[in-house]
């Protein structure tokens, strides 16, 4: 039995991981189109079954069966490794993450986040030796783009991380979500700067727009994955979303307090509890009202099952907590449920939340240059996390000297964000100085 | 147009670590090269040390084909030289030929004219808009660029039946009276389209990041665009007060109130708000034009056959994009002797070079952006 939990029961959920998340990752995609159209507009994608439901599939079959194209002057294993190695990356980092108290695959890992980023920064090597060995200009320069961008915007990233394991003090996942509970308070609000850093520095590392230089479509036409087709192409495709999910998950748990729902520890707003079944019988009802207004019968059919659906999420989302309330006795053996349940919930609308703001910028920014990307990553971002680390550090210092913990640690951070903050401002007042001469002539040099 | 890029000494400059530059052929398949152009890039690492437009992958001989048709025949030919300001051609070759005729088209038809070339001004600005943007990578602005778009085209669909090649003019006037509606189209067109540029500068006038890729951008002074004979807003943008509409009125474009706005460094950015402004003007424009339309005849006195005296003719026109000008010489037959065209877009696109420079490879994409070039135009 403890053989089977050790070693079995992970290998399971990873086998199952790999087998889901590229359905997964389809729908995320499936979801950002839709979201698109919304912001520009339009219906998106509408004729593969109800609203475009069925696209992934539609596409993910497109691709599978395309012709397999690898060019004749392309280095043919590194050319076959590459996207390999880049979504092996991806993948491997998901498992380090914790969704719940109960779903995480690398339990009790010590170095827990050290793993994920580490793991997740190797898919460049498959970005990198993909642009090389296709023997092609715009892949080697998107290559070439990816790597510099990727080594400049870990190291701010890893500053804003190093704030909040400064306040969690412990590299593990669980623990790190565990030390937000008995705080109280979740690490963003402690340190929203360092937040701020690395949200930046996450769409950076995941090459979306306004960062998505290494396959800025209007310059490289795909960047790196100019000359990949097919399946190895989706494959790219998969390993950029999965890491997506995993910067997400990370920020999620660093600094969105995890798994805890808002205000964790405060019992009189446990009505909270109550807001994700609600949530799923308004999205529910809301289906049911527009079930007549359906002109095809597949469609009222289609609305009715989505409404089902929705009810019975709630059902499942609202047991754990109604249990204890009908039956007190009951509360000690439901406690895991509601923890994984409504935990799980909390997660995943956080992520979501984060993806949806990445989502939002993309069809919001125009696309940075790459020199300007650089001056924003070395001259802006990579300074400013690490003041950033010093005046939490020494926030953290002044509130232990006072006795200061949870909610009260504000009263020492909130200054050093406040200096942080007007650093930003500084240094971004002595760019925009310097930007007239650059304007005069050519642009500056990016790789000097 | 092929630029001498042995010769200029800043070819011979040292590259960075002593390398070879690297030959980047961008086109004529690449998505942001606006059509077919095709882009020879002399790189070092990213930086544009040389550059060379080889065109011709669209060129159909338009001016050879006019040689074998006759005057009214060729009238089509023209709306598919710059095919995304179809109204703008058919304008000024009509206007052109009348000219050869010693016709004038009656003030009905020279008022729906104006209207309709300063619609299509909006709609060609509009798609320039939008895939400039999206050149530099915003995706949103050209979905909203083509729904106002899209209620232009309406227009000239309810007006003569097509959208995009309208052939909406005939020698000596038009073919088709105005329909009933056209007046409260075009208002209500211009009345929602106020706050719609106010959309569009809110999402990139002030944006940071739209200001770091444009600002400096492809500077173009004044003394060097007139040199290399850029006009339309390339050479506004540059500080040059020139448009044909004031300093050689056609149309009916000298009974309206309109600024012609100018820029002052001649940057991408310059260009970005005279067009922007130019909108503005146009939409101004239509607005005076349907407070008050003449009635009368659509169409002078011309004959079915249209034979004009021998000589020739220079007439311009300012199109969306510059200034497009016909050369017709007749030689006193049915058809002309000869028609040589003036494309702005052509002519624009030499400053190319100049502006690329010692750029990087992602401000390629908004220079040619920024010259909003109609490859069909410039290959005809």
């Amino acid at each position: 039995m403890e053989f089977v939990k050790q070693y079995w029961a992970p290998l399971v959920c990873g086998l199952v991981i790999v087998a889901v998340l590229p359905l997964i990752v389809g729908y995320v995609v499936l979801v950002e189109r839709k979201i698109m159209a919304d912001m520009q507009a339009r219906l998106g994608p509408m004729r593969v079954g109800p609203h475009g439901l069925l696209q992934p599939i539609a596409d993910a079959v497109k691709l599978l069966i395309k012709e397999d194209i690898i060019p004749e002057d392309a280095d043919k294993l590194v050319f076959w490794l590459a996207p390999v190695l880049s979504v092996a990356a991806a993948l491997l980092a998901i498992a380090g993450l914790a969704i719940g108290p109960a779903f995480q695959i690398a339990k009790d890992v010590n170095i827990g986040i050290l793993f994920v980023v580490g793991v997740s920064a190797m898919g460049i090597f498959g970005i990198v030796l993909g642009g090389w060995a296709s023997n092609s200009h715009y892949s080697l320069i998107g290559a070439l783009r990816s790597s510099a961008q990727l080594v400049s915007y870990e190291t701010a990233a890893g500053m804003a991380l190093v704030c909040g394991l400064l306040f969690a003090g412990t590299l593990n996942i669980a623990s790190i979500v565990e030390a937000q509970r008995t705080q109280g308070i979740w690490f963003g609000l402690l340190a929203p700067v360092a937040f701020f850093t690395y949200l930046v520095a996450s769409i950076a590392e995941t090459n979306r727009a306004p960062f998505d230089l290494p396959e800025a479509e209007s310059e490289l036409v795909a960047g790196y994955m100019t000359e990949f087709s097919g399946f190895r192409w989706s494959l790219y495709f998969l390993a950029e979303y999965t890491n997506m999910i995993v910067v997400a998950s990370v920020a999620t748990t660093l600094f969105l307090g995890g798994w805890l729902r808002p205000f964790s520890e405060t019992h009189w707003l446990n009505f909270i509890d109550f807001l994700p079944p609600l949530l799923m019988i308004c999205i529910g009802v809301y289906c049911l009202i527009r079930t007549p207004k359906q002109p095809a019968r597949v469609q009222q059919l289609f609305m009715l099952a989505v409404a089902g659906l929705c009810f019975a999420v709630a059902l499942v989302l609202a047991a754990p907590v109604l249990v204890p309330i009908i039956k007190p006795s009951l509360a000690a053996a439901v406690k895991p449920y509601y923890e994984g349940i409504l935990g799980g919930f909390w997660f995943v609308f956080k992520v979501s939340a984060y993806i949806y703001f990445f989502m939002w910028l993309r069809f919001t920014l125009p696309r940075y240059r790459f020199d300007q990307l650089m001056r924003l990553g070395w001259h802006f971002l990579i300074p400013l996390s690490i003041i950033n680390v010093l005046l939490i550090g020494i926030a953290m210092i002044a509130g232990q000297y006072f006795h200061l913990a949870g909610w009260s640690l504000l009263l020492t951070t909130i200054p050093a964000s406040i200096i942080a903050l007007i650093v930003a401002l500084f240094i971004l007042a002595t760019e925009q100085k310097s930007e007239p001469q650059k304007a005069s002539g050519a642009a500056p040099d990016s790789y000097a | 147009m092929a630029t001498d890029t042995t010769t200029d000494p800043r070819d011979k400059q040292q590259t960075l670590l002593g390398a070879d530059e690297l030959v980047l052929n961008m086109g004529p398949q690449h998505p942001s090269t606006h059509g077919v152009l095709r882009v020879k890039l002399k790189l070092d690492g990213e930086r544009v040390i040389g550059s060379e437009c080889m065109i011709g992958y669209l060129h159909r001989g338009v001016e050879k084909i006019a040689e074998h048709r006759t005057y009214q025949q060729f009238a089509p030919y023209v709306d598919r030289m710059d095919y995304v300001a179809a109204v703008s051609n058919g304008l000024g070759y009509c206007e052109a030929i009348e000219k050869l005729l010693m016709v004038e088209a009656p003030p009905r038809a020279k008022v729906i004219r104006t209207i309709l070339t300063e619609l299509q001004r909006i709609a060609s600005h509009l798609l320039w808009l939008g895939t400039h943007a999206l050149d530099i990578g915003a995706l949103t602005p050209l979905f909203y660029c083509f729904r106002e778009r899209e209620e232009i085209l309406k227009i000239f669909e309810k007006y003569c039946g097509a959208r995009l090649t309208t052939h909406a003019f005939r020698i000596g006037g038009l073919q088709y009276e105005a329909y009933d509606t056209l007046e409260k189209d075009v208002e209500s067109f211009c009345k929602a389209f106020e706050p719609r540029i106010k959309d569009y500068e809110d999402l990139l006038t002030q944006n940071r990041i739209w200001l770091g890729r444009t600002k400096g951008v492809g500077i173009l002074k004044a003394e060097d665009a007139i040199a290399m004979g850029a006009t339309g807003p390339v050479l506004r943008a540059s500080g040059v007060k020139w448009d044909i509409r004031k300093a050689m009125p056609y149309a009916a474009y000298d009974q309206y109130k309109f600024e012609i706005p100018v820029g002052t460094t001649g940057d991408t950015y310059d260009r970005y708000l005279v067009r922007m402004e130019e909108m503005r003007q146009s939409r101004l424009i239509c607005l005076q034009a349907i407070e008050n339309i003449p009635t009368g005849p659509i169409m002078a006195k011309v004959g079915k056959v249209l034979k004009p005296p021998p000589g020739e003719v220079y007439h311009s026109i300012e199109a969306p994009k510059g200034e497009l000008g016909y050369y017709v010489i007749s030689d006193g037959t049915v058809q002309p002797y000869r028609v040589r065209i003036r494309p702005p877009s052509f002519v624009n696109l030499q400053a190319f070079d100049k502006m690329a420079r010692g750029h990087l490879v992602a401000d390629v994409v908004a220079i040619i952006g920024t010259l909003d070039i109609v490859l069909g135009e410039v290959d005809r």
